[in-house]
């Protein structure tokens, strides 16, 4: 599995989307011939990802969001982007 | 029984904007009766039908064919599913998409492009797509899609004539820059039915081919994505077909039929709606074709009582009637099928055979396209 670093910064390639989903409900991630239905959390993060930010700074901006640890919160934005660049549909820069 | 569930909307359209291609691959999923040019809809008819489309709830369209560049309001077509929101994904030959036409289809929005590759090598691919010169101008494409910076699939159809090319067909995946590469063992149905002793691989040969595939898949990890959909002839279970009739995914052929899948229409007795006559809504909650075999309620009992019935839907309700002769048949794959045996010989037999292709093309009989 891909590690990823707090220092990474990381994009939406080209060729996928996030967008609502208004029929169904929820956020969608469109990608090459597949749809990723997400939870209200992974589309919080998903959201905070602009090609700009660091992935220790979106951990940061969670961190305001959500009153959890630190830690877990960034243990939990990590492996779901890990997953994600698995997939293609994020990568780092 | 359970009572019937009001059907969820569709996430997927495959938009068959023209029948015609410069190609003639032998398992072309087209019907063995291509619509002809002077029946395709027209520019505004199918914007209006992407319009529908996501209002409907489908997020994705595949532009597909025959061959779509072949129409020349591809742009406008790609302009109006971007303006609906929609995701479009172009599913192309790709020998005849010049870099300024391309161009203007990434500027009008497109999301996506899948390149159909018939083989790997200039030699396979041209003998298979009956076109001199068809490898390198496929290469010349990919490398403008890549340069553009739009995101690139391969699409390889496997069968007898191309199997041993798996290897060979990763390789021109990384070496083209493509993010996926699909391998997709012949459906048999089509054209692919007319040539099915010319196409039907042996189960070592299918097997082989699948250890391959997975190999080339753990080696890659987070390089290439590696879609494979699996030959079923050689399986114990049917694949749920489509994701079940009517469940995800409508398609629409270049006069206007709304179909449940690209092969339904070898089912006689169904009745398709037109988007010349009906809204695209009432369509897909409404029409006889779409109700037919939708959910579990028209299962055979033998379905109906099996654990698999939500995973696989009973398999493809066209092989069923090919195989079987009855469109309601539990998919004859199925190892519960009494037609099982019978599959699995006629599987053989094709593979044991050597007949030459059958290429896709317009019947000569009536007035050209
Ligand atoms: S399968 Fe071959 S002949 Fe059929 S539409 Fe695709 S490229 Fe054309
Ligand atoms: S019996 Fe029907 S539902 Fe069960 S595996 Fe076979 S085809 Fe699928």
């Amino acid at each position: 599995m891909t590690a990823i670093q707090e220092s990474d910064i990381v994009r939406l390639p080209r060729g996928v989307r996030l967008r609502e989903d208004k029929q169904r409900g929820g956020w969608v991630l469109l990608a090459p011939e597949r749809v990723f239905q997400l939870d209200g959390i992974a589309q919080t993060v998903v959201s905070e990802v602009d090609g700009e930010r660091s992935v220790g700074t979106i951990i940061d901006r969670l961190c305001d969001t959500y009153q959890a640890p630190r830690e877990r919160i960034a243990e939990d934005v990590t492996s779901m982007f890990a997953g994600l660049v698995e997939k293609r549909v994020l990568e780092v820069m | 029984m359970a009572s019937p569930e009001v059907p969820q909307p569709p996430m997927g359209m495959l938009a068959e904007l023209t029948h015609r291609c410069p190609l003639q691959c032998p398992y072309c999923s087209n019907p063995v009766a291509l619509e002809r040019r002077r029946q395709e809809l027209d520019t505004a008819t199918w914007q209006r039908v992407f319009a529908d489309a996501a209002e409907l709830g489908v997020l994705q369209v595949h532009l597909s064919g025959g061959e779509p560049a072949l129409r020349p309001d591809l742009p406008e077509l790609v302009q109006a599913c971007a303006d609906a929101g929609l995701y479009s994904n172009l599913i192309t030959a790709g020998v005849n998409i010049n870099r300024a036409r391309l161009e203007t289809l990434a500027d009008a929005g497109l999301d996506h492009v899948q390149l159909s590759v018939q083989g790997a090598t200039p030699e396979v691919t041209d003998h298979i797509a009956n076109m001199a010169g068809a490898h390198a101008r496929k290469r010349a494409f990919a490398a403008e899609v890549t340069d553009i910076g739009l995101p690139l699939t391969l699409n390889a159809v496997i069968h007898r004539a191309n199997l041993h090319q798996i290897d060979d067909f990763v390789e021109l995946a990384l070496e083209l820059g493509a993010r996926r590469l699909e391998i997709a063992h012949a459906q048999y149905y089509g054209w692919a039915l007319v040539n099915r002793a010319a196409l039907m691989p042996s189960r070592e040969q299918v097997m082989a081919a699948v250890e391959r595939v997975e190999a080339a898949r753990e080696r890659l990890q987070g390089r290439l994505v590696i879609d494979a959909v699996v030959p079923d002839y050689h399986a114990r279970f049917p694949k749920p077909c489509m994701n079940g009739w009517g469940r995800q995914s409508l398609n629409v052929t270049p006069s206007g039929k709304v179909l449940p899948c690209h092969a339904a229409e070898t089912i006689p007795h169904l009745e398709f709606w037109n988007v010349a006559d009906h809204g695209l809504r009432e369509i897909w909650y409404d029409s006889p074709a779409f109700n037919a075999y939708r959910g579990t309620d028209w299962m055979p009992e033998t379905c109906q009582s099996c654990e698999r019935k939500e995973i696989d839907w009973g398999g493809c309700r066209c092989q069923a009637l090919m195989l079987t002769g009855d469109a309601a048949q539990m998919d004859p794959v199925c190892e519960k099928s009494p037609y099982h045996d019978e599959v699995q010989t006629l599987a053989v037999l094709d593979a044991a055979g050597d007949a030459d292709f059958t290429y896709r093309r317009f019947a000569r009989t009536t007035q050209g396209a």
